[in-house]
């Protein structure tokens, strides 16, 4: 299997998860606290990088605009063994920024486990042990998988803006190419939150035949306009980068300024008033009277700008703008009714999960989620989970959302995979 | 009931009566579902495919973890969304005094699934009137443990007058049963005669009149 692991790993990741739960709760971009450097390195949980290509010309994917694109490239890590019936495998499917490396390790030296090391890994609520775990950058994205700053075949240089624009059905799409090469004909449990959810729910409308069960996080079945408002203001912010060049600027600096003005924006929408006055208050940062200059006065200030700086170095600009672009574009109500009507839905079990706090993808809207599954005779459950960290909770270590989980999961085994 | 049915542990009596009541296999919803008790033992014994609604948190989590479909919310709102006919059996135990529409939830209980179970403390059983008698005071029991300033029982339901409600809105009634409670609620007794005196609770089995 892809997973190499170490004698006696899972005593210490439990360790490491519990000094992980006392760590700062905003790691977005780890989304997982840094282990604590008396973990011993030898004892973690090693995974692979690997790559799928498919779609090679003339057998290019068609996507949802009509544009032809191929080759594509996924990158996708997998944790613990598929069984024998193939039947416990579970997609995790990221959010936005995030990566194919949900959890582990890639390197003995790596400082910070996958994004999710809290949630998935042996002994727990997703339990590698017992589960085979995919999890895979999306189409679009630039972490390994094809995207805009991916070379162009055709021309030889990054796509830039010649790469054509992809919706969440076509980020499906192409994973459903990477699930056939693993050979997995049934999904145990899709889950994701934020744009991952989305993703979750398009599996669901596209191959429900093949979905088991589902956890849609923290997600809404059609991008409101208040979404799509935060997305375009930081669209414009790279746009209006002079060093964004249209798009073209893989052989120069490229647009440091609108990218980190853009995630700026992004994590506002991710955290909370009540976060935000938890966490930083009117608080100044390392000083102890106003500046009266543009310098930065405000811890809230100083930490969006290092989350904007801190991005910069790991994201490409051109990924924000087709990623929130096909964000922007997901909607199941478009058209006659909701997609997620369909008898072969009936069959599948649901569990959602929203935060109270999260006013990106706010309750209601994980309501209107539940209000149509169970119309359509779905087997659903629905938990809103108090917590004051705004949409960001759902990667935060939370004792409630693992007992969910786990719960969920355990059942969806027990019942399905256990006959 | 059966002695399988009396071997529940730990479950209200009101609840193991309507355990016994449910037919194997049926698709049940539980409105008030707890942590979940009733719906686990119905899902272990009798193959329930079982669906509950929760309004607090706590529960609904330790519901989802036993491996129970259960969702949170006012169960008010929540069953406006399922089809007609969704649910072989909708039960509400307990908690019918504390709605402000009765016939208009019936209705609507009666709208998504073939039948109704209802339980409701009897509030005409004899410790009540004697104290209403006797002290002039609004009762206060092991059932109704509520001063009137901050009881959530906003309805007064005794079995005779709920029985009286189903003649005039067309509900027919097709199962009843009166139960003594003791040991808070854990155990109890059925009572044949003059059950709107010595009764606690009330439980029955609704359905449409056709």
């Amino acid at each position: 299997m892809t997973v190499s692991r170490f004698p006696e790993c899972r005593r210490n990741i439990t360790m490491s998860r519990e000094q992980q739960k006392r760590t700062e709760p905003m790691g977005r971009d780890s989304g997982a606290a840094v282990t604590d450097s008396g973990t011993k390195r030898s004892d973690i949980l090693l995974v692979e990088r690997k790559y799928f290509t498919f779609a090679e010309p003339p057998h290019e994917m068609v996507l949802d605009s009509g544009a032809r694109l191929g080759p594509i490239t996924l990158a996708y890590e997998t944790l613990g063994e598929l069984n024998g019936d193939r039947s416990n495998a579970i997609l995790i499917l990221h959010a936005f920024s995030g990566d194919s490396h949900v959890a582990g390790y890639l390197r003995e030296n790596d400082q910070r486990p996958g994004w999710w090391d809290n949630m998935v890994g042996p002994g727990k609520p997703v339990d590698t042990d017992r589960y085979f775990v995919i999890c895979s950058n999306i189409l679009g994205s630039c972490m390994g998988s094809t995207g805009p700053s991916s070379i162009n075949p055709g021309t030889g240089r990054p796509y830039g803006l010649d790469f054509p624009m992809v919706t969440i059905r076509d980020m499906v799409r192409a994973q459903k190419h990477l699930i056939d090469h693993l050979g997995i004909s049934r999904i145990m449990c899709l889950i994701g939150g934020s744009v991952g959810g989305m993703q979750v729910l398009r599996w669901c409308t596209e191959y429900p035949e093949m979905v088991v069960s589902a956890i849609p996080l923290a997600t809404t079945t059609r991008h409101s306009a208040q979404a799509i408002a935060f997305n375009e203001v930081a669209r414009q912010a790279i746009m209006a980068d002079p060093d964004w060049k249209g798009g073209d600027y893989y052989d120069g600096p490229g647009p440091r300024h609108g990218l980190a003005v853009a995630r700026m924006i992004g994590h506002v929408t991710y955290l909370s008033d009540e976060a935000m006055r938890e966490k930083f208050g009117r608080r100044l940062q390392s000083r102890r009277t106003l500046s009266y200059d543009f310098g930065g006065d405000f811890q809230v200030e100083s930490y969006l700008r290092h989350q904007g700086e801190k991005f910069v170095e790991r994201f490409d600009a051109n990924s924000v703008l087709y990623i929130t672009k096909a964000a922007d574009y997901f909607d199941l109500e478009a058209g006659n009714g909701s997609s997620l009507i369909n008898e072969a839905l009936a069959r599948v079990s649901f569990l959602v999960i929203s935060f109270s706090s999260d006013w990106l993808y706010p309750t209601y809207q994980a309501r209107n989620l539940v209000s149509v599954l169970k119309k359509n005779g779905s087997d659903v459950s629905f938990c809103e989970i108090e917590a004051p960290w705004g949409h960001d909770a759902f990667l935060l270590p939370n004792p409630h959302l693992d007992d969910l989980i786990s719960g969920f999961l355990d059942r969806i085994y027990r019942e399905q995979c256990q006959r | 009931m059966n002695k399988a049915d009396k071997q529940i542990p730990r479950m209200r009596f009101d609840l193991q009566v309507i355990a016994s009541w449910i037919e194997p296999g049926s698709r049940v919803l539980d409105l008030g579902c707890g942590n979940g008790d009733l719906l686990l033992y119905l899902k272990e014994h009798k193959q329930v495919r079982g669906t509950g609604i929760e309004l607090a948190e706590d529960k609904v989590i330790r519901c989802i973890e036993r491996g129970l479909t259960v969702l949170q919310g006012d169960f008010r709102q929540e069953v406006r969304d399922y089809p007609e006919g969704r649910f072989d059996v909708v039960i509400l135990s307990q908690t019918l005094q504390q709605v402000l529409d009765p016939r208009e939830l019936l209705i609507e209980l009666l709208r998504i699934g073939g039948r109704v179970i209802v339980s409701f403390p009897n509030f005409s059983h004899w410790l009540a009137r004697l104290q209403l008698l006797f002290t002039g005071q609004a009762p206060v029991t092991n059932q109704l443990p509520y001063e009137w300033y901050n009881s959530p029982n906003v309805r007064v339901i005794t079995i005779k007058d709920f029985k009286r409600f189903l003649r005039t809105i067309g509900v027919r009634l097709v199962r009843e049963v009166a139960i003594n409670t003791h040991h808070h609620d854990l155990e109890g007794n059925v009572i044949h005669r003059f059950t709107n005196l010595r009764a606690t609770y009330g439980i029955m089995m609704l359905e449409k009149a056709s």
